[in-house]
């Protein structure tokens, strides 16, 4: 394809050619950024927690005033849930991902060293709670029953105790080492790693998404606050009957109890990521209409030059251009201004980038981005441009003899 | 009048080219209704909640942290511990302070049919009220000596006082909380700062509480806390006792004059290097007094979703209007040999160019309705949304007007090129190729 007289051509139409080249950049810039967001959105909300996420159900309850007896209400509550139809093993937990509220510390490698090396959450619960959770140990063992200490006891401890870490713990702090056997510090206790998770996420991205995965666990018997966590590993497709059960047999079992919260984990997951989902939606559907607009403003000038152009191309008919060659002619000066945009387009996806990682903490916008925009309004323009090119192939030779 | 022989041309022209007309109108609406929509939540969620007053009110902050970990120039604890916070508030350096914190527990309604609830409540001191303009509709505040005394005295919500007493005045009555009676003093009004300023660790935009009490009632009364708490040091089971080594309490003092803010600022620099002497603080005075502003921007309350969302949605509209002058431009030099006529009859380059911008105005301002009523869609839609804010996402006078003039604005700016390049038709070249 000769584009000489296609460029002779957009010169004598240059502010038409410029606000459409102008307009097609923007729309590649736009999309080009959108679309790294969007996949921004998605890898969060696909993050894995490390859980048996379908398989589990929580309740949370409170009861007033002060709770002398916390012990022994929560291994009579384990008892009564234990027993429910469809349980296959209860546990009490301090906090659990996508719950917001959580407990962190600064986690050293010796006693001397005055700044911590990471800040991790930590797990508090009863026995069983890795099983109940479903996380799984790459190396070590999980606590025996006569780990387990009370919260009082563990805080007056001044021996070495046990302590569970995610793989994402250890790699940062033995890089290359096995973390199983290693010794840490936690606020002046002295703990040795006996076993590795694969995977335990915190319960918000609070700290940042890379050190989303810094989790420890501690077998430790919290004393009872008042607000108390129930994690439930059940039959899949008995959670709702579970969750009912469980929250009325601890509603009655003893006076003053209110239910705070009771629902799946699937449910928690769903609630936490409603703002990502939302933000992906609008991109998606802002994108939709900025690409539509653009569309649309592309056959608004497109069937204007058609209309300009009536005569000319009535003369190229008669002396023997085909259809076909009409409709490229149209096809190609389409090609050529998308091009002039999407060049122009990728420059601005970079500047917009540059602007959005000092303001919003994004990364860098990754280069295989760019061809995906610039794919998609090159074909965007020459589906627009179909319709106003066949206008212009089907205009008769004849129109060449015509005056007016 | 010229003006509506133009806005006639403007119709004729607009029932001649529907489809593009309609082209035009649907870009500027949508262009304007997320616009607006996006714009409107940011305007809402940056407002500033203590009007007139808020650049009076500071957030006092203190470094009280431990000798590990120190960095200097670093930012100092969030909130205050309670042994400084109480101590501040004794010493009443400023005409007005408060010390406060978040908290929650179990409703005794007292009342057949309804079931204990959990309700946010707030553990504050007697200049709460008058410092942030809290509206009562029954009683008043409680006192100074009251929060000495360690008061079993509360002042709750409207909301609470209906749900508690039918409708009924509470003043006089008591409210039972955790088990506990506490006499109600005062009943507020309706009562929702945006955002929820004076303690940003229990949700940036949530509700205001339903039950205030005073502090030192909390503690004897041991009340559970909510919110955010800091601990450098080993703290044991009783983080919350006066002499933990936990940051976990706002306060807020009034000052009335730059003067007075730099000498309570003076002030808590010479109460740090007291603290210091006496070995309670292991760092150098490291203090802040910022104002309502100042504080909900350096916690950048605004969410950056929110802000994102303005961006994109006025890039969108950057495009819809580009979109807007092509058309325009297309549309208006198609009729070059009707503008060819009109010159050659005698009219001149600025009536055409007026005719032109009339005609482009039109076009912004029945977007703009549209718009409009696109923008009342996407705040119903941001209304759905989980968010805390949710509530609050509602067009008001100001925003509505801003509407129009963005969309009449924006319209008559792409309307400008085109028209100018209307104008400039040369008559005889047109009225030749006829």
């Amino acid at each position: 394809m000769d584009f000489g007289p296609i460029l002779a051509t957009l010169r004598r139409h240059r502010t038409a050619a410029a606000l459409i080249v102008l307009e097609i950049a923007l729309s590649c810039a736009f999309v080009c950024n959108a679309i790294y967001l969007i996949g921004g959105r998605v890898s969060r909300m696909e993050h894995p927690s490390g859980l048996a996420e379908s398989e589990l159900v929580r309740v949370q309850i409170t009861a007033p005033g002060k709770q002398e007896d916390a012990q022994v209400a929560i291994q009579e509550d384990l008892a009564l849930l234990s027993a429910i139809p469809g349980v296959r093993k209860a546990a009490f937990t301090r906090q659990l991902p996508f719950g917001n509220s959580s407990w962190n510390s600064g986690v050293k490698l010796t006693l001397e060293e005055t700044h911590s090396r990471l800040v991790a959450t930590t797990y508090l619960g009863s026995e069983g709670l890795l099983e109940t959770l479903g996380v799984q140990l790459v190396a070590g063992r999980d606590f025996t029953r006569d780990e387990y200490v009370d919260e009082e006891e563990a805080l007056a401890s001044t021996t070495t105790g046990p302590i569970i870490i995610t793989r994402a713990v250890a790699e940062r702090l033995w890089p290359g080492q096995p973390g199983v056997g290693q010794t840490l510090y936690l606020g002046g206790h002295t703990l040795q790693v006996i076993g590795v998770l694969e995977r335990l996420v915190r319960p918000n991205e609070y700290h940042g998404a890379a050190d989303y995965e810094l989790s420890l666990l501690v077998p430790v018997r919290e004393r009872y606050t008042r607000t108390v966590n129930y994690v439930l590993r059940v039959d899949p497709a008995r959670r709702a009957e579970v969750l009912a059960a469980a929250s009325s047999a601890l509603g009655q079992s003893r006076p003053g109890r209110i239910i705070l919260e009771k629902q799946t984990l699937e449910e928690m997951r769903n609630k936490y990521y409603r703002g990502d989902r939302a933000m992906a939606w609008l991109l998606v559907s802002v994108c939709a209409a900025l690409l539509i607009v653009t569309a649309l403003g592309i056959v608004g000038l497109a069937s204007f030059w058609v209309g300009q152009r009536t005569r000319q191309i009535g003369i190229r008919r008669a002396l023997g251009a085909t259809r076909g060659q009409v409709v490229r002619y149209f096809q190609a000066e389409n090609f050529l201004l998308a091009t002039f945009g999407i060049a122009l387009g990728m420059l601005l996806a970079y500047g917009i980038n540059q602007l959005l990682m000092e303001r919003y903490e994004l990364g860098r916008l990754p280069a295989q981005y760019l061809p995906v925009g610039a794919l998609s309004l090159w074909m965007l323009g020459q589906l627009a441009v179909l319709g106003p090119a066949l206008r212009a192939a089907s205009v008769p030779p004849a129109v060449a003899t015509r005056t007016v | 009048m010229r003006f509506f022989y133009y806005l006639d041309l403007a119709r004729r022209s607009f029932a001649r080219h529907r489809v593009l007309t309609a082209l035009m109108i649907v870009a500027i609406a949508l262009g304007i209704g997320t616009s607006m929509t996006t714009l409107t939540v940011l305007y809402l969620l940056s407002g500033d909640p203590l009007p007139g007053k808020s650049e009076r009110t500071f957030y006092v902050q203190l470094d009280a942290g431990g000798k590990e970990g120190f960095r200097p120039g670093e930012e100092p604890n969030l909130q205050l511990s309670r042994y400084d916070a109480e101590g501040l508030l004794r010493a009443r350096h400023a005409p007005r302070q408060a010390l406060m914190t978040g908290g929650n527990g179990a409703i005794d309604p007292k009342r057949a049919g309804v079931d204990p609830f959990y309700a946010d409540v707030r553990y504050t001191s007697a200049d709460f009220f008058p410092m942030f303009d809290v509206p009562f509709a029954r009683g008043g505040p409680w006192t100074a000596q009251e929060d000495e005394a360690h008061a079993r005295v509360a002042v709750i919500s409207k909301e609470l006082a209906e749900k508690l007493f039918d409708g009924g005045d509470g003043v006089g009555r008591s409210v039972r909380l955790d088990g506990h009676e506490l006499a109600i003093v005062g009943v507020l009004e309706y009562w929702r700062p945006t955002p929820h300023f004076y303690d940003l660790f229990t949700g940036d935009y949530g509700e205001s509480e339903q039950i205030f009490l005073p502090f030192s009632t909390s503690r004897d009364l041991e009340l559970e806390r909510s919110g955010n708490i800091d601990c450098w040091d080993e703290a044991g089971l009783t983080s919350t006792a006066v002499n933990a080594p936990c940051a976990w309490i706002q306060f807020w003092v009034q000052l009335e004059s730059p003067a007075e803010a730099a000498a309570y600022r003076d002030y808590l620099v010479s109460y740090s290097e007291e603290q210091q002497r006496n070995g309670r603080f292991m760092r150098p005075p490291n203090v802040r007094l910022r104002s309502v502003m100042e504080w909900l921007d350096f916690r950048r309350v605004v969410p950056s979703d929110v802000r994102l969302q303005a961006w994109l949605a006025f890039a969108f509209l950057a495009v819809c209007l580009l979109n807007t002058v092509g058309l325009l431009l297309a549309k208006f030099l198609r009729r070059s040999a009707e503008i060819g006529v009109r010159r050659a009859l005698g009219a001149s380059r600025r009536a055409i160019f007026t005719q032109f911008l009339v005609e482009a105005g039109c076009v912004g301002l029945i977007g703009g309705v549209l718009g409009l009523g696109l923008a009342w869609l996407g705040l119903y839609a941001v209304r759905q949304q989980p968010v805390d804010y949710a509530p609050l996402a509602r067009l008001d006078p100001t925003m509505l007007a801003t509407t129009f003039v963005i969309a009449l604005v924006s319209s008559l700016l792409a309307g400008l090129l085109p028209a100018w390049r209307a104008a400039r038709i040369v008559p005889a070249l047109q009225l030749k190729s006829q």
